[in-house]
């Protein structure tokens, strides 16, 4: 794997850690251990649900983001939308804000995965953008936020053209008690729009943050992975997941940089698994779900 | 060497936990080098036999502890004869500390029996451990919907009470620029990092509130108790933050 050009080198990222941190935590941490050279092989960690922001430009974010991810032994990392959350994004804001994750993929392509932030109510914007970021881009999936929920019929030509073009869709998805956003989809309007399109993979982000439930509504929707990504790291989650799932269809991501790796990663590294499903949800899955666009885009992987 | 503040015993009201019973829940934390846990009971959130919960706290944590569980009872200051429990705690269980929920007991800050506990805690010596929020209230059961502690009122009354020790459990990701920057400014008030977000939160809590008043808790075993140890490895912090955080702060807290 090479480099990006201002990153300290996994080693020493390392090497740093282990001058600084307390015997307790070297002896016992997870992460570190699966990074010692004598131990198992190191699993290969993919994140599959991160942003921008916090910083002056998406260079200066994407650098500070991928050291804390040096630091927690993930190699690779998804990033949508732009330095600012906007629920409801006009073409034009769409354009600035995939231009943004271009020059965050352009920064450190060996590590940074980009998906287009598209926005069901402008339907001719979004596929142009996807043509743009992905067809003629560096892109390799479809990011979908608020702006509309998934069950509309909107989605059904986005959904069409991410299946051309090999590209995994991320809808967020929320079960809010204190009430959604009226755009903002739930699990099981991503249920519907899945059903409709047995071709398509869909990552459902956040798994609904009311995992007991969300967990339960795609159940029975096999072309839906859960990403069990930004919502706290309550105990059991992945757990019940991988029970009620099978290991083959739950995916880690943290949604970065609002949330932070370790309380993300901790849901996948403390639950009770064999280490081959660990390693399926930790990065293998995420790999498998992109392949083939990866392969389309020749991009090594 | 790991102190954990910020642990519970017995049973969640709503799912059980990888680690909900009490030897479990210590092999977990003797296996990632926890020597001791602060440890309340989700029992002190809904029981209204608040006497009869601390006392099988205090019995737990001495059958099954393993030397390392020290007992923190709960306070309902909304019950009948609430003092008795105070007495009990410090007097017959010899607790160094209570554990307070103001949102699940149905008070405010700002109401005047939360400066009477204060006041009590105070003269006892007990150190209070204050919990801002147990789940997030965007997914919380329909019929266990709970508030966050609003903890503006915190500043002025623990203000001027000099020998008071206040643990803000579960407060420090809830808090936010200026008002984390106003609660770091007391320094009777110390906070754990069981539920702060964003890449390397540590550091930036570090920014805010000075590093002798920040202690590692975990909220184990509802969070996964990795969050918090894995949080300590996302910052880069130096060996002295480390060790101040991972245990020194919480002994000179505790004297002992
Ligand atoms: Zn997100």
């Amino acid at each position: 794997m090479t480099l990006p050009k201002c990153e300290l080198t996994r080693r020493e990222a390392l090497g740093r850690i282990g001058a600084t941190a307390t015997a307790a935590l070297v002896a016992n941490n997870w992460v570190k251990m699966s990074q010692a050279a004598d131990a198992r092989p190191k699993a290969m960690i993919w994140d599959a649900h991160g942003h921008l922001g916090g910083a002056r430009s998406p260079e200066e974010s994407i650098a500070r983001s991928l050291r804390y991810a040096d630091r927690m032994g993930i190699d690779r990392v998804v990033v949508s939308m732009g330095m600012s959350f906007v629920y409801d994004p006009s073409p034009e804001e769409l354009r600035r804000q995939n231009d943004e994750v271009l020059r965050a993929v352009r920064f450190a392509p060996d590590r940074v995965f980009g998906f287009v932030y598209v926005n069901p109510k402008h339907v001719k914007a979004s596929l142009d953008e996807i043509d743009r970021c992905v067809r003629d881009g560096p892109m390799v999936g479809v990011k979908l936020w608020v702006a509309m929920r998934c069950n509309e019929a909107n989605l059904d030509p986005i959904v069409r053209h991410a299946v051309e073009l090999k590209a995994p869709i991320l809808q967020h998805t929320y079960l809010k008690i204190t009430g959604n956003l009226p755009g903002e989809s739930t699990p099981a309007d991503l249920v519907e729009l899945a059903r409709r399109h047995p071709d398509a993979s869909f990552l459902c982000a956040h798994t609904g943050a009311d995992w007991e439930r969300g967990i339960r509504w795609i159940r029975g929707v096999k072309n839906v992975w859960a990403d069990v990504c930004g919502s706290d790291p309550t105990a059991g989650m992945v757990e019940m997941a991988v029970r009620e799932l099978g290991a083959e269809r739950v995916v880690y991501g943290s949604d970065f940089p609002g949330r932070s790796f370790a309380s993300q990663l901790a849901k996948v590294t403390s639950a009770n698994l064999p280490e081959t499903a660990r390693r399926l949800i930790l990065g293998e899955n995420l790999r498998r779900l992109l392949l083939p666009i990866l392969t389309a885009k020749g991009i090594r992987a | 060497m790991i102190v954990d503040v910020n642990v519970s015993l017995s049973r969640w009201p709503l799912r059980r936990l990888p680690c909900d019973e009490t030897p479990r829940l210590v092999a977990k934390l003797k296996e990632h080098g926890v020597t001791q846990a602060w440890a309340g009971s989700f029992d002190g959130l809904l029981h209204r036999d608040i006497a009869g919960v601390n006392a099988r706290l205090a019995e737990e944590c001495r059958r099954d502890g393993e030397g390392i569980l020290i007992p923190f009872g709960s306070i309902n200051p909304m019950l009948p004869d609430w003092t008795e429990d105070l007495r009990r705690c410090h007097e017959d269980w010899h607790m160094p500390g209570i554990r307070l929920h103001p949102n699940y007991h149905g008070y405010e800050l700002k109401d005047p029996v939360f400066s009477e506990v204060l006041a009590l805690a105070e003269q006892r010596g007990l150190i209070v451990q204050l919990v801002a929020r147990m789940d997030d209230v965007r997914v919380q059961h329909p019929l266990l919907r709970v508030p966050d502690v609003d903890l503006r009122p915190l500043g002025e009354l623990v203000a001027g009470r000099t020998k008071l020790r206040v643990v803000l459990l579960n407060g420090s990701g809830a808090l936010r620029g200026e008002q984390r920057k106003r609660v770091g400014a007391l320094p009777n008030v110390w906070m754990d990092i069981a539920t702060l977000e964003g890449l390397g939160g540590v550091g930036s809590l570090l920014e805010d509130v000075p590093l002798a008043q920040v202690v590692f808790g975990s909220h184990c075993p509802l969070f996964n108790f990795e969050s918090a140890l894995l949080k300590m490895q996302e910052s880069e912090l130096s060996a002295q933050q480390s060790a101040a955080i991972f245990h020194e702060n919480a002994r000179r807290l505790l004297g002992r």
